[in-house]
């Protein structure tokens, strides 16, 4: 697709004189960084997505909140676009810059403010890495439940924006179940407080709207987040398929049983090769798929229900079951997984991952889908699975210096994620929808709902300034795009909810 | 406008309530949304045409394995946990019904949860996905039957404790949870203090507790999980058998604490965790009910809603009538006031997504 903003289909953006905006926000804010030379926005162009990138007009790297609420006041006054960015490791293109616009670097903001091991809670400036919380917490016995793969480098801040998940997402929830409360700045520059450190708060739950709003509505400026004491055992076991629909149907047998395992993955066959030749994390290299099963709680628990795991996982046709026999093991174990992105990334010179849920029942049709796809567009597609709650993450290998072949993985992508969507699924479960899934939205949603979504923007940000280009489509944009994808009423299948 | 006739189980109503609900924006008037009327007492009271969703009915969707079930909202609550229990499942929210014919609408539109709550979450969060009709009359789909899904606003968590103001909810998709294997209750007896101690303690210990309420001088726990460590875990801690039914009748506001003899206007206290007694005039330590580790403390009380509010929000938390009405002898403003900038993005949100005012007026605030 086309990454740069288009005023026509994006809606116009204002052109502003560079040298002027750098020269009001100079003067309004002294001790800002601004940084302007093009060799110093570079490093800015993009974020966890690479393959999109865009050169930002300014890049500004404020330390205090004064610094943010006068870059916001000034900014909207001059009517200038502002991005908001944190550690860049998005993966939906959401923190892509702007030409025409500023981008609001918080990593700055990198102070854990405190952490209350009575009340279970951490008050983080957004620019806290997700995995430092968890270390601030360990003296106590606590930790910080969410843990996407990249949470050695992202934020709690960027966390919040995107509604950030992970691999124990099943048990745990994802960043919305674990964030008491945010304090924010608008587009105007005004200080609010949604949520509390109280279990809930009065009023309409904004806490939740702006969760995953990804910068659209404001500006997160402090996070306090809720600890959860460190489970007394964790007991992995790693069970291999010769076939990919046994290994999906495991999974709801186990769920069957009454488990709700604390992380449920499950990747196939070249996702396994991959990640043996990388890691050696001793996974079966023969196998057709494996089942990789984490049991967390009290021991006496724990070992109960890996019995019955292992019962299930038999019965369900398993070749093979191994658990973890000592936490060296259990780390290697969850080492292949954690790393099935680069090691991919070993196999090819490009990839392009997916993050579509799915109805777990649709898991064989759309492997057997995706393989169709595959071969039609003659990519290979590796997937990597949160089987648990559905959400997968086909990454599609390609190589970009070969004419047409990015484009070629794009369209791919953008197939997968409609055949989500056809079988009562989502074009994303944790990535973003960002740039990157624009077109996609106008097959998740009707334009009425669109609508309705751009109406709940202008209750904040009526002249649109926050993100604009992201997240949620035009439906200028739909009428173009939207008509390649598909719509309810023309889709195969009528029978199935169409949520 | 009570029926006549008891409804049919399933059946889809939706088209006939877009339509008054197009009728009503068309004539501005403003609607009253009635499920089984059960929690008429919660928030402020809305003059306007009643919409009764009580013939919106029916699991449309559920499946064990996946975890999730999608209800219309004028179900009868007891008729879905009926439904999941027949699965071995339940929500795991626990929430209230205060009536026999309390509805799934209501329990997501009041967002209010049971005794589990610090432990497995709230009404919100099991939200996965609504359908919600518009002020146009437009049935709309947020969220979704995936347990992940980060595609829009989350609007369907914003709906929950919305008090029907933005929207007329028609169905909603939840997470649902296996019910435990082993439950055991226990009473101890234990001042004050030392339980509020305790509780933060075992609070950063990994132990199965899934309800904790302090009363009439003794500590109630609860404890769920595998046959093992619930064992292992009464053996530890000690005290006495507690009935099971003990935390139905205090969800559901049966014990004697809340009894309507009482005329004293109820309130709920909604506090951090570890916070110590509340200093209020005239209140001995030992007067409020401790729910929920400490977090929710319900209070009899005649004081003023500004006495009150201001030690709740000095402690960080905030406070919420109960009933009576303002009239009855309660509060004009059940809900602690906002802050004038978050009022501010309420009242646009408001104006944006029912511009005439039509869903449930003044039920959260004046100004809503």
């Amino acid at each position: 697709m086309n990454i740069l903003h288009d005023d026509r289909l994006d809606g116009e953006l204002p052109r502003i004189d560079k040298a002027a905006v750098l020269a009001e926000l100079q003067r309004a804010a002294p001790g800002l960084t601004l940084l302007h030379r093009e060799e110093d926005l570079r490093p800015f162009e993009c974020d966890g997505l690479s393959a999109y990138r865009v050169l930002p007009m300014l890049v500004a790297l404020p330390e205090t909140l004064e610094q943010v609420e006068t870059l916001l006041k000034r900014c909207r006054a001059l009517g200038v676009p502002v991005v908001t960015r944190g550690a860049g490791t998005g993966l939906s293109g959401g923190a892509l810059p702007l030409e025409q616009g500023v981008l609001l670097v918080m990593s700055r903001f990198d102070r854990i403010l405190a952490v209350d091991p009575d009340a279970r809670t951490a008050r983080l400036q957004p620019g806290v890495r997700n995995l430092a919380i968890s270390e601030a917490a360990a003296p106590y016995g606590l930790y910080y439940a969410p843990d996407p793969s990249s949470q050695i480098a992202c934020s709690i801040g960027g966390n919040v924006a995107e509604n950030a998940g992970g691999v124990h997402c099943l048990k745990y929830g994802l960043t919305v179940h674990n964030v008491l409360r945010v304090e924010v700045l608008t587009i105007e520059g005004e200080r609010m407080t949604l949520g509390s450190e109280a279990l809930d708060a009065p009023g309409f739950d904004l806490l939740a709207l702006f969760t995953g709003s990804e910068g659209m509505l404001g500006v997160v400026t402090e996070i306090t987040v809720k600890l959860l004491p460190k489970p007394e055992t964790a007991k992995v076991l790693m069970a291999s398929f010769d076939d990919v629909e046994k290994a999906g149907r495991a999974v709801g047998d186990i769920i069957a049983a009454g488990i709700i395992p604390g992380g449920l993955e499950m990747m196939d066959n070249l996702a396994i090769r991959a990640a043996e030749d990388f890691i050696r994390a001793g996974y079966p290299v023969e196998a057709e798929a494996i089942l990789l099963c984490e049991l967390d709680g009290v021991e006496a628990d724990v070992d109960d229900d890996c019995e019955t795991v292992r019962r299930v996982l038999e019965a369900a046709g398993a070749t093979g079951i191994q658990q973890a026999r000592d936490e060296a093991e259990r780390a290697k174990f969850w080492a292949g997984r954690k790393n099935a992105f680069p090691a991919v990334g070993r196999m090819s010179p490009d990839y392009y991952c997916m993050d579509g849920t799915i109805p777990r029942r649709e898991l064989p049709r759309v492997l057997k889908g995706i393989t169709d796809l595959s071969a039609e567009y003659g990519l290979r597609v590796a997937n990597v699975f949160h089987a648990g709650d559905g959400n997968m993450h086909p990454l599609i290998l390609f190589d970009a210096n070969r004419e047409g072949e990015l484009e070629q993985a794009e369209a791919l992508g953008g197939r997968i994620l409609e055949l989500c969507v056809e079988v009562g699924g989502s074009i994303t479960g944790e990535h973003g929808v960002g740039r990157e899934k624009i077109n996609q939205m106008c097959a998740q949603f009707r334009p009425d709902e669109i609508t309705t979504f751009h109406a709940v923007k202008a209750a904040f940000d009526p002249e649109r300034l926050l993100n604009p280009g992201k997240n949620i489509p035009t439906l200028a944009r739909c009428a173009e795009f939207g008509a390649m994808h598909v719509h309810a009423g023309q889709l195969p299948h009528p029978e199935l909810p169409r949520f | 406008m009570a029926n006549t006739a008891t409804p049919p189980r399933d059946h889809d109503a939706s088209e006939a309530l877009a339509e008054r609900i197009r009728r009503a924006d068309a004539e501005g008037t403003p609607l009253r949304i009635v499920g089984g009327d059960t929690k008429a007492f919660y928030g402020r009271p809305v003059q306007g045409r009643i919409l009764d969703t009580t013939e919106h009915r029916g699991i449309t969707y559920y499946d064990p394995v996946e975890l999730i079930v999608s209800v219309r909202t004028g179900t009868p609550l007891a008729e879905l946990e009926a439904a999941l229990a027949e699965n071995g499942q339940m929500l795991g929210c626990e929430p209230p019904h205060f009536g026999d014919d309390a509805t799934v609408g209501g329990m997501v539109a009041t967002g209010l949860s049971g005794p589990r709550r610090p432990w497995a979450g709230s009404v919100r969060d099991f939200v996965l996905g609504v359908r919600v009709i518009n002020h146009e009359g437009r049935e709309q789909r947020f969220g979704g039957q995936v347990m992940k899904n980060v595609a829009g606003y989350d609007l369907s968590r914003l709906m929950v404790g919305a008090l029907g103001s933005l929207g007329l909810l028609t169905e909603v998709t939840m997470k649902v949870l296996p019910r435990p294997g082993a439950t055991r209750s226990l009473h101890l007896d234990m001042p004050l203090p030392r339980a509020l101690e305790k509780l933060a303690e075992w609070g950063r210990q990994p132990l199965p507790i899934t309800a904790a309420a302090w009363l009439d001088g003794a500590l109630h726990l609860r404890l769920e999980g595998g046959p093992s460590s619930v064992a292992a875990t009464a053996d530890r801690l000690g005290g006495d058998e507690l009935r099971d039914d003990f935390w139905a009748a205090l969800r559901e506001q049966r014990l004697a604490f809340f009894s309507k003899e009482d005329p004293r206007p109820l309130w709920r206290l909604a506090l951090p965790h570890h916070t110590p007694v509340i200093d209020l005039p005239g209140v001995a330590d030992g007067d409020p009910l401790y729910d929920w580790a400490g977090t929710q403390r319900w209070l009899r009380s005649e004081l003023d809603d500004k006495t009150i509010r201001e030690a709740c929000t000095r402690a960080g938390g905030h406070a919420t009538c109960h009933g009576p009405h303002l009239g009855s002898g309660g509060t004009a403003e059940p809900f602690t006031p906002l802050a004038p900038v978050v009022a501010k993005y309420h009242r646009n949100l408001k104006a944006e997504l029912d511009p005439k005012g039509i869903f449930n007026p003044g039920r959260l605030y004046a100004a809503l």
